[in-house]
Order: structure tokens, then C-alpha cells, then sequence
């Protein structure tokens, strides 16, 4: 997500940067492609009217047009703007209440609200040891509330059932008193999904609020969502007093826009993103990197933190140090690395954060999907050590008893190898700098800092 | 023998799975309403800027501008289409402010009215496949239940196949859609192969001579490589049985999608060849402006637009009524 809006941006304000001086026809050029950009990213109209006539007041103004490097202070102008929509550092869930503490989910049709309760769930039981109770006040979706069980089976959170015969906000209250009873610290109140327009219905939502009076109210809007934000974003937050905002489905390739929209509309922060359909698949939102990412910076903290909290540290410096005295990357190696990639969702969410990755062919990104990978590890593991290490051996009848060890076919063999050789190329242009590096960092950052606790803002390298 | 679809009835499915919305249980339809007063409100503002001036001014041009940007339709089309505007009325073609919207809306059906195709059966094809496909909570199960009971009432005998394998609760939530309208679905636990539902139930169709099959698959985003190497498989599995099939491969979109309907289109286009489009979701703000980048991209047939989340709330896609709700003629 985002690389479009920042490809674009860096293209502007790369060609500010070679310029030594700035005049006003320079400075109302490239206000005219951030807006372009903006509003090609999907940015609603009347948020991109704002940010523009924002900097232009201020570029206008007297800093930019004296400044000696008036290309970097018009980059400093766009990223600060876009930090002081976007907020600045991330904000977590406000769980500082007595408990039950009851968080509703609110959005439109299809917006990911169950999905994000079962995520948020998740997230609280593995990584706060809280004691999380879901429920659904959804009676108008067939298989709504069934969903959610499901998923509350998978992440292991009380599950407190509902009917379709029930009021949604006698569902809710009950399971506010249900969750006390069951000494819950936590409940997760999912609704249907609702426009905006729709006027009962959002009376509906606003019965349910007044009933348990959440501390927290999420609104849950999907990241390809175009112009329309801008409406729903202000009705929601004129029916709810929202106090969060989760940005779903942004593993795709969607430009983002709607975030910097919603943030601006409502004033309330992103708190979490969505980026997949799995319960594992949900960070928290860091809106001075993106305004980073968006100007073309890359993602690179937040990839650190991840990394460092699901890589295997030990495995990584390995890594890294064979990397270094420039020895090959072999098979044990990419087995290695394609079981951390998996701990981390994929290599599609790595690259995506990495400065200057997003260039990297989809072709070789798509090549370490989940299922794939699992064949991939599958073959390996039927490879003696002497193969492992020494790739080129592979032929013919060890092919074969590859294969067949494997469950797969001599192509898959072939592929995996190819690929293989692939990485090994890409691995080696990027010894010197980016993945070498950034493994290096979070072998360092082990052990001085706990997981999730890196200094915001600044990048560190 | 082509049969082409008929306009809804508007008959009220009996329901017992599931509350009715307030919206349907009052028995009005204040979807036309609603709308209507959706459109009216943008047609007030345009409108405003037309009465009572004898020249055309630049708030004309820019409330144009904002209406067409506002739509989703993209910002390098909304522009160029206020250039071809503006080169008009310097050439004096355009020369009252009355004749600049009809001139828009004229520019916008010219490109998407090519796109307005019926979905026909074609009763010759035993059964007729309609392969639905689309990204995460487009609607695509939905529209299932809609075109489901739309079929049946036109007298077809219909069949559901539970291709999402993979989400919580889709094959409940098809089945619900299924024992609504009496329609039986094929389904196996949520895990199993896909493309392997997909060929039973088209199997037990062909066995039991039904009309139309419709196959529901998980959502995916386009860029999911694997996740659309597994569509194709199924185009393949399907093959087997009937190279023909499937006869439909259709996209659901939600209408609220911005810029990234296009990426859709084309990459779900691209992987298994798109033949028609449904956009749902037309019952909000959101005006679907993206399918004109679709139309004019990839000119890929728009069949039905979905208003709403009860059966009935499907129809025929129409340009005329479409492209005046982008931009309305108070
Ligand atoms: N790729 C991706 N898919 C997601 C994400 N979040 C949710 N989804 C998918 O989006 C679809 C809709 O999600 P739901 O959680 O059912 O959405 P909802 O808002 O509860 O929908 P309604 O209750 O019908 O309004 C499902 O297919 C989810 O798997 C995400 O971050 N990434
Ligand atoms: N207002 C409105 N809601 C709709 C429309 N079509 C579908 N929905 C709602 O959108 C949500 C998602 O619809 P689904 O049919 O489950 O979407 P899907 O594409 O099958 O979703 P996944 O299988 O999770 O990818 C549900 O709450 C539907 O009721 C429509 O035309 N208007
Ligand atoms: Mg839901
Ligand atoms: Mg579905």
C-alpha cells in the first residue's frame, strides 16, 4: 500500500531537491502534482483541498522562498503537513478502565469488523494476557454471529452467544454483565455493518453505544475506499462518538488515501492497520512513518520492530555475518529464511516496507506465497545436508528422490531451485546494503530494547 | 434460446434466519428516497450555478470539476473532460450554461453506455455457470443470494456452489442464502479444496439438469498471486467438464471502491477473463465513478448494480439513470 502516493510524491520533490532555488511558479507547480497525487491516491477532495491550501500558505510565506535549500524545505513543508493530519505518534487501545472494558466496532458493509474483532482479540490475549469475551450484536447477515464464534474459537476468546431474535443493544448490554460475571478485562462488541444513510440503522448503533457506553468506539473502514469517505467518515462521527480509527485490507495495492481522509475528517487516529485476512494479520499504526513512507522513505521502523519481534535472532546474525564474509546463501539458508518470512506473514508485507523495494519484480514477491512456501520447505527438508549446502549437485535421479520424498512433482524441484538461484543473486546485490544491514540492526537491538518499544520518529539508519 | 432478465418483482422472500433491516420491515421503500435525495442534492448544487446566469463562469466549471472528482471517476479523467469543456466553449460550441451539463452527461453515457449488456442465460447451456469473483467483502456472496432468487422467479432451476473454502462461516452464510429461496448448494467444510466444490457441484448440476450453477469463491485482493492462480485452477477443474464453462465470470465491486477498482479489473480481468461486472453497494453516498476507467480501460460488460442487502435490492445496470446520478440534471 502507499507506494503509489509516494512514488509520486518523491518523483515531485526529487525534482525539488536538485533545485537550488524555488520561485512562486515552482512552488504553485508542485502543489498543483501534490494535489494530483493526492487525489489520485484516492484522498478525498475536500481533505486535499486543505492540506493544499495549508502549504501553500506556508510555502508561500516567508521560510521556503529564502530558505538556501528551498527543494528540502518544501519537502520538510509536504511531510510536516501530512504528519499534522496523520498525527504523530501511535496511539494503542485505551484499555485504563474498570474492567469489563467494552470496545465497539463500528463501519460500513463488509469494512472488516468481525475480522478486525477476532484480530483485536487475538492481539490482547497473546500479546497483553488479557481475558477477552467477543460478541455479536449482527442479526441481519446471514451467518453473521456464527462467523464470529468461529473466530472467537480460533483466537481463543469467550465467545458470548446472541440470537437474531434479540434487540442488538439488549445483546450488547447483557454482555457487558456476562463479561463481568466471567471476570472478562475485555469486551469486544462487533456490529453489523451500516451505511451511513441509513437512518434507523444508525440510531440502531447509537442504542447499542448508549447501552454499555464503550470506552473505546472503532470505526473500521477499508483502505481502497475512494471518495466516499469523506461522507461516511463525518456521518459515523457525527452519530458515535468515535474514539479510534482501524484501516483494514491495506496488504493490497490500494493507494491509502482514504487514511489521511478518515484521520482528517474525524480528527480520531488510525490506530491499527489490517493487512490480511488471518487473525494475526493487524499492526498498530504509526502515522509519522507513513507521512515518511508517503515522501518515500520506506517503512523501515516499523519492519524493524516486526522483525525483531518474530525473527529468530540467533538464526538472523547468522545469517547476516555469512552474508557479510560474502559466503553463498545456500538452501539451508533459504529454508531458514522462508520460515521466518512465514512467522511474518509472507514476503509481500516485508518488501512492502523496505525503502526502494517496491521495485523488486512482483514476480519474485509472489514467489514465496504461503502455500508455495510450504512446498519449498517440504522439498528441502528431502534434501541431504551435502545438497542443502551445494545446490548445484541436484540432478537428475536426486531430482527424482526429491520429488518423491517431497510429495511434489521434479518441476516443483526445478522451480524451487531456480528460485533459489534467484534469491541468491538478489541476496547478494543487497549483501552490502539494505537486508544485511537491517538483519545486523536487529541483531544489535536485541536485548536493549523490549519488543515494541522503539523510539518513534526517528529513522534508524 | 437467449432469455433475457427480467425486472425484479419485488417479492419478499420469506425469512427466518435472519432479521429484516427496519428500512424493509416498514414496508416503504425509502431506498427510492434515499436515493433520489442523493441525487437531488448534488443536481441543487450544480443547478444553483446554472439559474439566473447568462455566461458560463469558472464556478460552474469547478463544481463540475468537484462533482465528477467526488465520484470516484479520477481525477486525469475529470480534468480532461472540464478541458474538452473548456476548448467547447471556446470553439463556441458550448455557448449557454444550459447546454454545459447535457454535454457532460453526453460525453459520460457515450463511454459507458457500450458497457450497458443484459446478462442473458442462454438456456442451451445445461447448466449456465456464473463464476463470481471479486476482492474481500465486495458483495460477492450476496449477490449470489439476489441473482439466486431472481432466477428462480424467472422460472430456472438454480444451484449454489460453496467455493469460499476459506472464510468463517462463508458456506453457512451461502447455505442460509440457499434454504431462503429453496435452492440447493453444494458444499463441502470450510478448508476443503475449492476447485474441488466447484467440480462436484457442477457434476451434480449436469446430473440433475439444472439451469444456472453460480459459484461463490473466497475474496481475495488481486494481488494475491497464489490466491489467483487458485481461480484459474478452478476455471481449469470446470473445463474439464465443460470447456464452456463458466458462460459468466463475473466481478463484484463496491461501488465505495476508489482508483483501486481499476487494479481490480484489470488483474482479475487479466487472470480469468472477466464478461460481466456488478457493483453493490449503490445505496450509500458512493457514486461508482470508477466504472468509467473500467468501461473505458477494458470495456468490460456491467450487468447488475446492488442497492441494498435484501434479495430483492438487484438491478439491470442502466447508463442513462447511472450517468445522471454522477452527475445529475436537477
Ligand atoms: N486481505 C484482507 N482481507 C481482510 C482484512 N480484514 C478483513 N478482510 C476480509 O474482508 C472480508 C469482510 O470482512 P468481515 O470481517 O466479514 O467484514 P464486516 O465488516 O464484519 O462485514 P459485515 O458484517 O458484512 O458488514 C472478509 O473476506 C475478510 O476476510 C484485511 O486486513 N486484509
Ligand atoms: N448496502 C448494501 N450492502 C451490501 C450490498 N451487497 C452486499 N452488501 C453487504 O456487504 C457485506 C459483505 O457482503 P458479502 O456478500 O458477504 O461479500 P463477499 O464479497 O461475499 O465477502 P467475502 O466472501 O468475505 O469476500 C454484507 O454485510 C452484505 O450484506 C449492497 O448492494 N448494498
Ligand atoms: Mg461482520
Ligand atoms: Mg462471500
Amino acid at each position: 500500500m502507499f507506494e503509489n502516493l509516494t512514488e509520486r510524491l518523491s518523483r515531485t520533490v526529487q525534482q525539488l531537491r536538485g533545485k537550488g532555488r524555488l520561485t512562486e511558479d515552482g512552488i504553485r507547480e508542485t502543489l498543483r502534482e501534490v494535489r494530483i497525487a493526492l487525489l489520485e491516491a484516492d484522498v478525498a477532495l475536500p481533505v486535499v483541498q486543505t492540506f493544499i491550501s495549508a502549504v501553500r500558505e506556508k510555502a508561500l510565506g516567508q521560510e521556503i522562498l529564502k530558505s538556501l535549500t528551498p527543494g528540502q524545505a518544501m519537502v520538510k513543508l509536504v511531510h510536516d503537513e501530512l504528519v499534522k493530519i496523520m498525527g504523530v505518534e501511535n496511539e494503542a487501545l485505551d484499555l485504563k478502565a474498570q474492567p469489563p472494558v467494552a470496545v465497539l466496532m463500528a463501519g460500513l458493509q463488509g469494512s472488516g469488523k468481525t475480522t478486525t474483532t477476532a484480530k483485536l482479540a487475538r492481539r490482547l490475549i497473546e500479546q497483553e494476557k488479557k481475558r477477552v469475551m467477543v460478541v455479536s450484536c449482527d442479526i441481519y447477515r446471514p451467518a453473521a454471529i456464527e462467523q464470529l464464534k468461529t473466530l472467537a474459537g480460533q483466537v481463543g476468546a469467550v465467545f458470548q452467544p446472541s440470537t437474531v431474535s434479540q434487540k442488538p443493544a439488549d445483546i450488547a448490554r447483557e454482555a457487558v454483565a456476562e463479561a463481568r460475571r466471567q471476570m472478562c478485562d475485555v469486551l469486544l462488541v462487533d456490529s453489523a455493518g451500516r451505511l451511513h444513510v441509513d437512518e434507523e440503522m444508525m440510531a440502531e448503533i447509537r442504542e447499542v453505544h448508549a447501552a454499555i457506553n464503550p470506552h473505546e468506539t472503532l470505526f473500521v473502514v477499508d483502505a481502497m475506499t475512494g471518495q466516499d469517505a469523506a461522507n461516511t467518515a463525518s456521518a459515523f462521527n457525527d452519530a458515535l462518538p468515535l474514539t479510534g480509527i482501524v484501516l483494514t485490507k491495506t496488504d493490497g495495492d490500494a493507494r491509502g488515501g482514504a487514511a489521511l481522509s478518515v484521520r482528517h475528517i474525524t480528527g480520531k487516529p488510525v490506530k491499527f492497520l489490517g493487512s490480511g485476512e488471518k487473525t494475526d494479520a493487524l499492526q498498530p499504526f504509526h502515522p509519522e512513518r507513513v507521512a515518511s513512507r508517503i515522501l518515500g522513505m520506506g517503512d523501515v521502523l516499523s519492519l524493524v520492530e516486526e522483525v525483531h519481534r518474530k525473527v529468530d535472532h540467533q538464526e538472523a546474525e547468522k545469517l547476516v555475518k555469512k552474508i557479510r564474509r560474502g559466503r553463498g546463501f545456500d538452501l539451508e539458508d533459504f529454508k531458514s529464511q522462508m520460515e521466518q518470512m512465514q512467522n511474518m506473514g509472507g514476503l509481500g508485507s516485508l518488501v512492502d516496507k523496505l525503502p526502494g523495494m517496491s521495485n523488486l519484480p512482483d514476480q519474485v514477491k509472489s514467489q514465496v506465497d504461503d502455500r508455495q512456501t510450504r512446498q519449498m520447505i517440504a522439498i528441502i527438508n528431502s534434501m541431504t545436508p551435502h545438497e542443502r549446502r551445494f545446490p548445484d549437485v541436484i540432478r537428475g535421479s536426486r531430482k527424482k528422490r526429491i520429488a518423491m520424498g517431497s510429495g511434489t512433482q521434479i518441476q516443483a524441484v526445478n522451480r524451487l531451485l531456480k528460485q533459489h538461484s534467484q534469491m541468491q543473486r538478489m541476496m547478494k546485490k543487497m549483501g552490502k546494503g539494505g537486508m544485511a544491514k537491517m538483519m545486523r540492526k536487529v541483531g544489535n537491538l536485541q536485548g536493549q530494547l523490549p519488543p515494541g518499544k522503539l523510539p518513534g520518529g526517528k529513522m534508524p539508519f | 434460446m437467449l432469455r433475457i432478465f427480467r425486472k425484479n418483482k419485488n417479492k419478499p422472500g420469506a425469512v427466518q434466519d435472519v432479521q429484516l433491516r427496519p428500512a424493509e420491515q416498514s414496508g416503504l421503500d425509502p431506498l427510492e428516497q434515499r436515493l433520489e435525495d442523493t441525487r437531488r442534492q448534488l443536481g441543487k448544487r450544480l443547478g444553483a450555478l446554472l439559474t439566473g446566469r447568462s455566461s458560463i463562469d469558472e464556478d460552474l466549471l469547478d463544481e463540475i470539476e468537484t462533482t465528477l472528482i467526488t465520484s470516484d471517476i479520477g481525477v486525469q479523467a475529470a480534468l480532461e473532460i472540464v478541458e474538452n469543456l473548456r476548448a467547447g466553449i471556446s470553439n463556441r460550441v458550448i455557448t449557454e450554461p444550459k447546454q454545459v451539463l447535457p454535454a457532460v452527461q453526453a460525453e459520460l453515457f457515450e463511454l459507458i453506455e457500450p458497457c450497458e449488456q443484459f446478462l442473458a442465460v442462454d438456456e442451451g447451456k445445461k447448466p449456465f455457470v456464473i463464476f463470481m469473483v471479486g476482492v474481500n467483502g465486495a458483495g460477492k456472496t450476496t449477490t449470489i443470494g439476489k441473482l439466486a432468487q431472481r432466477f428462480k422467479e424467472d422460472g430456472l432451476s438454480v444451484m449454489l456452489a460453496a467455493g469460499d473454502t476459506f472464510r468463517a462461516a462463508a458456506v453457512e452464510q451461502l447455505k442460509s442464502w440457499g434454504e431462503r429461496n429453496d435452492i440447493p448448494v453444494v458444499a463441502q467444510n470450510t478448508g476443503a479444496d475449492s476447485a474441488a466444490v466447484i467440480f462436484d457441484a457442477l457434476q451434480s448440476a449436469k446430473a440433475r439438469n439444472i439451469d444456472v450453477l453460480i459459484a461463490d469463491t473466497a475474496g481475495r485482493l488481486h494481488t494475491q498471486h497464489n490466491l489467483m492462480e487458485e481461480l484459474k485452477k478452478i476455471n481449469r477443474v470446470m473445463g474439464r467438464i465443460d470447456p464452456e464453462a463458466p458462460h459468466e465470470t463475473m466481478l463484484v465491486v463496491d461501488a465505495g471502491t476508489g482508483q483501486n477498482a481499476v487494479n481490480q479489473a484489470r488483474e482479475f480481468n487479466q487472470a480469468v477473463g472477466l464478461t460481466g461486472i456488478t457493483i453493490t453497494k449503490l445505496d450509500g453516498t458512493a457514486r461508482g465513478g470508477v466504472l468509467f476507467g473500467i468501461a473505458h480501460e477494458l470495456g468490460i460488460p456491467i450487468r447488475f448494480i446492488g442497492v441494498g442487502e435484501a434479495a430483492k435490492d438487484l438491478r439491470p445496470f442502466d447508463a442513462g439513470s447511472f450517468v445522471n446520478a454522477i452527475l445529475p440534471i436537477d
